[in-house]
């Protein structure tokens, strides 16, 4: 069993180390530092944070300010008030200026466990992809988030980053992080399995079944669902028979519509969607949680053995 | 600071002109909001003319003072005083709201002189409180001027600016407030009361300075008295009356948001004359 890491302790080291090197980067918090981990960041350089208090609106709005003065501005807080509570302030302030302003928000999906729905952003990579400007990644463990922190400070323009709350397995041998590539983690030429996050774990166990059971499954990490990369999606729908989406999230506007898009349009092939039906989240336990909302490798073995049919 | 009479009625001739100009675009274009673009047409005036330190030659000159329109369906006001600082040149004012022009009908960064957009209402504090906090953190000593609408204070974003500009001491910032007791459905007393008004910002830690908005000798000596103060930021709450200069504009809500027919503008240009 491999190591399992916090993708938030990730994030606050990484902010730590990158503003040691440039001290342009600025951090803001909403009354969730010590959760989102900016507080190590925090603790390193208090001059070049600030807390806003529990008004994330004035904090989105805020970060376009202070980046619009040639600054590159970490904002964090919760995935459910980034991208919900201050929409309007991401889409017109931070977005339409296509300023360097990077969106990291943690407790993101079903897994914040039992704090239940009204914590539980189920929605959030949906309401950032239809923002033009906006990039959007979501690495699948500890050592992604720091790649995709990286690429987010030395990339040009807004990001959204999506973490989540509890400690996630580190994936080996995924091969070089680049933003915007897709990394195939095993080919296969009966179903490609593309997923993004914490699912990506589990589709890798499915495949593990689904090859035990002489079906050829591939999986496909794609970290980073804006923009897309397309070149890999057609690859997989050219390659496989039949295609499975697994995200934790809404199968409305997530990586799963992103892949649709793409395949409807260039190459149509069966396309199954492992992620939450058109439901709310709940209370319980991240591990209850999955099984419930149909988030598990075993889901992810059948909707394979669907898009075969 | 001491202005002379000389100056004071240079700064009143550049308002008229500037509101010459907002007529004149708008008519033109066909559609936009007149009344609050006139009604703070002489504190923006005052603002570019004598108080700004900017350079239109080098838009973005590290220096420079900055001023957001939060109140973005103003900006034929604001593009008007860009144009005549010589940010770009007068005659494309007339290509406002067109298909292709950087003239959008909300302020967009692509012009000159504007540092971020804006349209969406009770977003614009925010945005300077980042450029306040931006001048803090590099040890400049650049100024931060948002104009907001009195309507506009109703959203709540406003107010979480308000809290955050007080708490980290913003003492570099001042709001200019527009109050003109209109907004799109009727007064402001009606649709959505603000009163008190004056207490209001001061409960919320700032210092107030209530002038009459069309007194250009207040509105110099508001912006002096902001720049003097220390400790807190300060707002200028300059009473105004809508559609200001034109006199069948003046307080009637309906050119909140509605462009001057040719006739009214013919009208509305001879009334702005000297």
């Amino acid at each position: 069993m491999s190591e399992k890491l916090y993708q938030r302790d990730v994030y606050g080291k990484t902010l730590a180390e990158l503003g040691k090197k440039n001290k342009d980067i600025v951090v803001l918090d909403a009354d969730l530092s010590g959760s989102t981990r900016t507080v190590l960041f925090a603790r390193e350089f208090p001059e070049r944070f600030f807390n806003f208090g529990i008004a994330e609106q004035n904090m989105m709005a805020a970060a376009s300010g202070i980046a619009s003065c040639g600054k590159t501005v970490f904002v964090s807080t919760f995935a459910m008030f980034a991208t919900g509570r201050a929409w309007d302030q991401v889409r017109n302030t931070v977005s339409y200026n296509n300023l360097d302003v990077k969106i990291v928000a943690s407790h993101a999906g079903i897994t914040v466990g039992p704090d239940g729905s009204s914590h539980q952003a189920l929605e959030d990579v949906a309401l950032m992809r239809v923002i033009p400007n906006m990039n959007i990644i979501v690495p699948c463990d500890g050592p992604q988030a720091r790649e995709a922190i990286i690429a987010a400070a030395e990339t040009g323009g807004p990001f959204y980053i999506r973490l989540g709350r509890p400690k996630v397995e580190t994936i080996e041998n995924k091969g070089e992080f680049k933003f915007g590539k897709a990394q195939v983690l095993r080919k296969g030429k009966d179903v490609s399995i593309i997923a993004c996050g914490v699912m990506v774990e589990a589709a890798l166990r499915a495949s593990d079944s689904l090859c035990a059971r002489g079906i050829e499954a591939g999986v496909i990490n794609i970290h980073t669902i804006k923009p897309l990369d397309v070149q890999a999606v057609l690859e997989a729908a050219r390659l496989s028979r039949g295609i499975v989406v697994c995200e934790e999230h809404t199968v409305i506007g997530g990586l799963a519509s992103g892949v649709d898009e793409i395949v409807a349009e260039n190459f149509p092939v069966k396309v199954m969607r492992v992620g939450i039906k058109n439901r709310f989240g709940q209370s319980g336990e991240p591990d209850e949680l999955l099984r419930e909302y149909g988030l598990t490798s075993d889901d992810i073995e059948k909707a394979a053995l669907n898009s075969l049919t | 600071m001491e202005y002379t009479d000389t100056q004071v009625k240079e700064l009143q001739e550049k308002a008229r002109k500037i509101r010459r100009l907002i007529v004149q675009m708008l008519a033109k274009a066909g559609s936009g909001h007149p009344g609050g673009s006139l009604s703070s047409a002489d504190l923006i005036a005052a603002l570019y003319f004598a108080v700004l330190r900017h350079n239109p030659k080098e838009p973005l000159w590290p220096g420079r003072d900055r001023f957001h329109m939060s109140k973005g369906h103003c900006c034929p006001l604001w593009y008007a005083v860009l144009a005549e600082s010589g940010y770009f040149t007068l005659d494309k004012l007339q290509t406002l709201r067109q298909m292709g022009s950087v003239l959008q009908g909300h302020p967009d960064r692509r012009v000159p002189g504007v540092e971020v957009a804006s349209g969406s209402l009770g977003q614009g504090l925010s945005v300077g409180l980042g450029m306040s906090l931006a001048a803090k953190l590099d040890h400049k000593s650049y100024r931060v001027y948002v104009l907001m609408g009195d309507g506009e204070i109703q959203e709540g974003n406003i107010w979480e600016a308000a809290m955050a500009l007080s708490h980290y001491k913003c003492d570099n910032l001042c709001g200019i407030l527009d109050h003109n007791g209109f907004q799109i459905d009727g007064r402001t007393q009606d649709i959505m009361n603000l009163e008190p008004l004056v207490a209001k910002w001061q409960a919320f830690g700032w210092h107030t300075i209530e002038i009459d908005g069309h007194n250009i000798r207040q509105i110099l000596s508001a912006y002096n008295e902001a720049e003097n103060t220390k400790g807190s930021p300060s707002i200028i709450i300059a009473h105004t009356v809508k559609g200001k200069g034109v006199s069948f504009m003046e307080n009637v809500v309906d050119f909140h948001g509605r462009a001057p027919t040719q006739e009214e503008a013919r009208q509305a240009l001879k009334e702005l004359e000297s």
